[in-house]
C-alpha cells in the first residue's frame, strides 16, 4: 500500500506517493531521481548512503521516509550553492581525494556536518567523524587532507560570514596554498595547522 | 538488491498507544526505534513482521534526566550519540559513555537508540547472512531451520549477545522500566536476559523498554573494553565491563560483566568477590583476571577464534582494572586487532 509523504530535500518540498517500506535511499534514488546518494551494502555497514537529516549524518538505507516528515534532508546534490562547489567538494577535486568516487557523496556530507559543528577539527577528529564511511580506493590520506584544506579555507573565510564557501580561488582573503595543487608535496596544504600537535600516523 | 519486505507502519505518539498496538497485533507486530538492527535483519528475511510499530515519534521515550549524584533516568529512545556525549554520563558513568560511543559507526549511533542496543538481536556467523546464503548452507534453528550449525548436537541456539551497553549497564546496577498494554514494571537489567540465542530476552513481546534507570554513581568508577577486528562498524566479539566502588585505597564493591561470550551478558562474580576489601595491586589484578576468564565460554561463531577470545578475556579484565587503578598498561577503550 502506498502512502503520500511530504519530504524536504535540499530545501525543496517534495510530495511522493511511495510504499511505506521503501527506504529513504530508495525514495531518493528511484522516486526523486537524486542518484548522487549511493547504494552500497544496504545494511548500515559502509556509509556510502549517508545523508544529513537536520544536519546530522544518518544512513539513508536504514531510514524510513515516513519518520522524516518535517525534517530537513540534505544530499550531496544540495551542497553546491549557486552553481559553485562547496569548499569540501572543491578541496576533494583539487587534492584528488576521490578515485572511483563511490564513497565520495557520503563522505562529503559527513564532513560537512563535522565542519558545521567543529570548524577546525584535528586530524584525529576528522578520522573519528569519518569512521563510518568506508573507502576502498584512496587509503583515506587524501580524504583527510581535503577535509583539512576545506576546514582551513572555511575557517579563514569566517564561518559566521554570509559568504561562507562562496569565495572563488584567488578572490582575496588569506588562503592556504590555494593554488598549490600538488597537495601532499606541500608542507601546508591539507596538513596540520601550527601548534596542532605531533604528526599522526596514516589511518591504515 | 535487498529490499525491506512489505509491512504496515504505525507511528503512535504515546507509549500507551504503542503498547496497545503491539498487544492488538500480537505475533504479527514488532516495535522499531532506530531501525539499525531490525531493518538489516528484515532485509535478510530474519524477521518478517506484518506490522511495525515505530517508536520514533514518542516523546516520552527520549531524554536524559537526573544527575550522577542522585541517579539518572535515560529514555530508551535516546540515541547512542546522545548517551555517549552527555556530560553527566561521561563524568559519572564513564563506561556507559564509552560503550555507547563504540557501537558501530557515527551515522549508526545518530540513529540507533540505547533501548535498541539493550535489546539488540543475538548474532552468529550462521545467522547474520542473506536468505540465499542461509538457504544454501541449510537453515539454522534461529530462523527457518531446526538445528544449530555451531553445535549440531545441541538442542539450543548459541547465538551471541552482541550489545556493548548491556554488560556495562549490568555492571552499573541499572534497572529497566518495561511498559505493556496492561501495566508497567521495573526490573534489574540482568533480569531482562536469559542464556538462549533465540529467546534471549525475558520481556513479553508486547512490552517495551521505556527507561534505563541508573543508581547514584557516588564513589563508583567504571571501564569498558571492546574487542573487534576494526576500530569501527564491528560488533563486539568480547566486551569487558568493570565497575568499582572504592573505599579509600581498597575496593569496597566490584562488578565484572562480560559481553559477547554467551547468549546474554555474563557476570564474573568470583572475580568480583576477590576484589572486595583488597588493594588493586598488580598481583591481585592478575589473579582476578584469571578468575574472570572462567565464565567466559565463547564458541566458534563470531569473528576471531574462540580460544583467542577466551584468552583475551583475561587480558582485557586486567587492562580494565589497571586503567581504573591508574597503573601502567591500562587498556584503551577499543582494541583494534588487524
Amino acid at each position: 500500500m502506498k502512502s503520500r509523504l511530504s519530504l524536504s530535500v535540499n530545501g525543496e518540498a517534495h510530495d511522493v506517493l511511495v510504499p511505506v517500506h521503501k527506504t529513504l535511499l530508495e525514495v531518493l534514488r528511484e522516486d526523486l531521481g537524486l542518484i548522487g546518494t549511493k547504494h552500497g551494502c544496504e545494511l548500515g555497514e559502509c556509509g556510502t548512503c549517508t545523508v544529513l537529516v537536520d544536519g546530522e549524518p544518518v544512513l539513508s538505507c536504514l531510514a524510513l521516509p515516513a519518520d522524516l516528515g518535517g525534517r530537513e534532508i540534505l544530499t550531496v546534490e544540495g551542497m553546491a550553492e549557486g552553481g559553485r562547489l562547496h569548499p569540501l567538494q572543491q578541496a576533494f577535486a583539487e587534492l584528488g581525494a576521490a578515485q572511483c568516487g563511490y564513497c565520495t557523496p557520503g563522505i562529503l556530507v559527513t564532513a560537512k556536518a563535522l565542519l558545521a559543528g567543529r570548524p577546525t577539527p584535528t586530524r584525529q577528529e576528522i578520522k573519528e567523524a569519518l569512521a563510518g564511511n568506508l573507502c576502498r580506493c584512496t587509503g583515506y590520506t587524501k580524504i583527510l587532507d581535503a577535509v583539512e584544506l576545506a576546514s582551513l579555507r572555511l575557517d579563514h573565510s569566517g564561518l559566521t560570514s554570509p559568504n561562507v564557501g562562496r569565495r572563488r580561488p584567488g578572490e582575496g582573503a588569506p588562503t592556504a596554498n590555494e593554488t598549490d595543487h600538488s597537495g601532499l608535496t606541500s608542507p601546508n596544504v591539507g596538513r596540520r595547522r601550527p601548534g596542532e600537535g605531533a604528526p599522526t600516523a596514516n589511518p591504515t | 538488491m535487498m529490499r525491506l519486505p512489505p509491512f504496515t507502519y504505525l507511528a503512535p505518539r504515546t507509549l500507551h498507544a504503542a503498547a496497545t498496538a503491539l498487544a492488538e497485533h500480537g505475533a504479527d507486530a514488532m516495535p522499531v526505534a532506530g531501525g539499525t538492527d531490525l531493518f538489516p535483519n528484515m532485509k535478510r528475511r530474519q524477521f518478517e513482521p506484518k506490522v511495525l510499530v515505530g517508536l520514533r515519534g514518542i516523546r516520552e521515550l527520549t531524554g536524559i534526566r537526573g544527575r550522577g549524584r542522585e541517579g539518572m533516568t535515560l529514555g530508551a529512545g535516546t540515541t547512542l550519540s546522545a548517551v555517549a556525549a552527555h556530560p553527566e554520563i561521561v563524568a559519572h558513568y564513564g563506561a556507559l559513555a564509552t560503550a555507547a560511543g563504540l557501537v558501530s559507526s557515527p551515522q549508526l549511533r545518530n540513529m540507533g537508540t540505547l533501548g535498541g542496543n539493550v535489546c539488540v538481536d543475538t548474532r552468529c556467523n550462521y545467522y547474520n547472512q542473506s536468505h540465499e546464503w542461509r538457504k544454501a548452507i541449510g537453515f539454522c534453528m534461529k530462523k527457518d531451520g531446526d538445528i544449530c550449525l555451531v553445535a549440531p548436537g545441541s538442542s539450543r541456539c548459541w547465538a551471541v549477545s552482541s550489545s556493548d551497553t548491556a554488560p556495562v549497564l549490568w555492571s552499573l546496577g541499572a534497572r529497566v522500566r518495561l511498559v505493556g498494554a496492561s501495566g508497567e514494571r521495573v526490573v534489574p537489567l540482568e533480569a531482562l536476559y536469559r542464556d538462549d540465542g533465540i529467546q534471549y530476552l525475558t520481556k513479553q513481546p508486547g512490552e517495551l523498554v521505556a527507561d534505563i534507570v541508573l543508581p547514584p554513581a557516588d564513589g563508583w568508577t567504571s571501564a569498558y573494553l571492546k574487542l573487534r577486528r576494526r576500530g569501527s562498524f564491528d560488533f563486539p566479539v568480547l566486551g569487558v565491563a568493570v565497575a568499582l566502588r572504592m573505599d579509600g585505597d581498597r575496593v569496597g564493591e566490584a562488578r565484572i560483566v562480560l559481553g559477547a561470550v554467551a547468549s546474554q551478558p555474563r557476570p564474573a562474580p568470583d572475580a568480583a568477590a576477590a576484589l572486595a576489601g583488597e588493594r588493586l595491586t598488580p598481583e591481585l589484578i592478575t589473579r582476578v583476571a584469571d578468575l574472570a576468564a572462567g565464565p567466559s565460554k565463547p564458541l566458534d561463531n563470531t569473528d576471531f577464534t574462540h580460544p583467542y577470545r577466551k584468552k583475551m578475556t583475561r587480558v582485557f579484565v586486567a587492562r580494565a582494572l589497571r586503567a581504573l587503578a591508574g597503573l601502567p598498561g591500562g587498556g584503551r577503550a577499543a582494541e583494534e586487532v588487524a
